[in-house]
């Protein structure tokens, strides 16, 4: 807890920075490798992709020594309530954050691909649903280092927007796919490049929920805002 | 045998409470608006607090917060010494249990106590169990043999010592003397406990089997442990209380109070933040 006094044991307080300190740095990489995918799909830019690419490895490091240094810390200190769920919670988020990474690097690779074929349609959407996922992401990487529940849940509850924006995509693509088939395999590309930055706005609420949490020692209801009705786009299950 | 291992991990699942809303049973002793006084000095301010049936709490707090004088409230132990006193209610079986009339003899022997040190009395294993019996009952030899032997076997002692009941308890080792204490607080058959550090002086399996006699003691006893010992309150209470400067400043099931206290006082103490 940001606002708590300090612990009597003055090294126990060091290993919880250490932690918060595993989690920014994650989360910096993370939001940087989100934004060079979505440079590098808007500006056709191999360079940006190679960056995100590149940057994996870190992250996935990056997560290993922070769960040994939380196994540690379990152990050792044997926390309870707020620095058990800041602990816990930093456990998970650094698990929600490499799996972020991944989907920022898939992106990007799909980017080199894509950019061999000509663009069929406007990225606009994509563009912007890029935008706002990043929007997200920074809320929540804020909300971690400030541990500010009301950012958390803000971005808890704008995820719906994400959603749509995925939602309508998908539609768009399928109609350029039926249009010409020579589409199927840029608009295949697109299709998940769409699906992966849905995914890494899941992944930003699944933090929301951690740090809320964390922060308040309450859970958030069961019934996130969730919109991704893709899976009925073209066959709508029977009532 | 995957099958088998799931329907076993399900099974053990199944009877095992950790969760949040582990259900607290009905109080045993209520404790309302209850104050006590060291000559002038108010020790506990206001106390309210249920211990539930058959199920233990756990009391801890900085030293002097107060919960071993209310432990020492519980059984009258204060009514030694003069000057003390106590005001308010300590309901158990619809008696006001610090009204001077309650026969004092009757009350112990309805609420035990152990003590942070061992205390045998230098007599024998079997004299140590049977001296307090002989105080409230009249039993024929072979219905005494059957009692040291029944409560050295609840104290979980009674493996260890049955070859040598005639032999000085003052031989034992200090965690097997603490469960001779806790044999002969049983041996009158009380049906509150009352625990104060009864593990501090004890290295940590000894520590470890007075915990999990406790944990078997609390389905026919009602009890209250005093510690320091955080993790302690956290493996062996149901309802944890938390004490600070002669206030109750929050009690709550043992899950709750180390995941998510209400109080940030309780917090700050848990956590080890306390300056």
């Amino acid at each position: 807890m940001a606002d708590a006094p300090e612990h009597v044991v003055k090294s126990y307080d060091l290993q919880l920075k250490r932690l918060r300190n595993f989690l920014t740095e994650m989360g910096g990489i993370v939001e940087s490798q989100v934004a060079l995918a979505a440079q590098a799909i808007v500006n056709r830019d191999a360079a940006a992709a190679t960056r995100a690419v590149e940057a994996d490895p870190r992250v996935d490091a990056l997560e290993r020594e922070a769960e040994q240094f939380v196994i540690g810390l379990l152990a050792l200190r044997q926390p309870v309530a707020g620095d058990l769920r800041q602990i816990v919670a930093a456990l998970k988020i650094t698990g929600e954050l490499e799996r972020i990474g991944d989907y920022a690097a898939n992106v990007a690779k799909r980017s080199i691909v894509l950019a061999q074929f000509a663009m069929p349609l406007s990225l606009a959407g994509l563009a912007h649903m890029a935008t706002l996922v990043q929007e997200h992401l920074k809320t929540i990487i804020d909300a971690i280092a400030d541990n500010d529940a009301d950012k958390a849940v803000d971005v808890w509850r704008s995820d719906q927007i994400v959603d749509d924006m995925y939602n309508a995509i998908f539609r768009e693509l399928i109609t350029y796919m039926m249009e010409d088939p020579r589409n199927i395999t840029p608009c295949t590309h697109l299709l998940f490049i769409a699906k992966n930055l849905e995914r890494i706005g899941d992944h930003a609420t699944n933090i929301a929920e951690m740090v809320y949490y964390a922060v308040t020692g309450e859970v958030l209801p069961d019934t996130r805002p969730k919109g991704d009705t893709s899976a009925y786009a073209v066959v709508r299950p029977k009532e | 045998m995957s099958a088998t291992m799931s329907e076993q991990q399900g099974s053990s699942y199944g009877s095992v409470q950790v969760h949040s809303d582990a259900a607290i049973n009905a109080p045993r002793i209520s404790i309302h608006k209850l104050e006590f006084f060291y000559g002038t000095n108010k020790a506990l301010k206001d106390i309210n607090l249920d211990l539930p049936d058959r199920q233990v709490t756990g009391m801890i707090g900085p030293s002097g917060c107060g919960k071993s004088t209310l432990l020492r409230v519980l059984n009258r132990m204060y009514d030694l010494y003069p000057g003390q006193r106590a005001l308010g209610e300590v309901m158990m079986d619809g008696e006001n249990i610090i009204d001077p009339k309650v026969d004092l003899n009757a009350l112990r022997a309805k609420i035990g106590m152990v003590f942070q040190k061992p205390t045998p009395f230098p007599m024998t294993i079997y004299d140590n169990i049977a001296f307090g019996v002989k105080l409230h009952e009249k039993l024929s030899k072979s219905a005494m043999d059957e009692r040291v032997e029944w409560s050295l076997i609840r104290g979980a002692l009674w493996e260890e010592v049955k070859d040598r009941l005639n032999s000085s308890a003052m031989g034992l080792s200090g965690g097997q003397q603490q469960r001779l204490c806790i044999a002969r607080t049983i041996a009158v058959r009380p049906e509150v406990i009352l625990f104060d550090e009864p593990t501090s002086a004890l290295d940590p399996i000894s520590t470890l089997k007075i915990e999990e006699l406790i944990d078997e003691l609390k389905h026919d006893f009602t009890i209250a442990i005093v510690t320091h010992n955080m993790q302690q309150a956290a493996r062996c209470a149901d309802q944890v209380a938390f004490f600070y400067l002669g206030e109750l400043v929050e009690v709550a099931p043992a899950m709750q109070m180390f995941t998510s206290p209400r109080e940030r006082r309780t917090q700050e103490y848990i956590t080890g933040r306390f300056g």
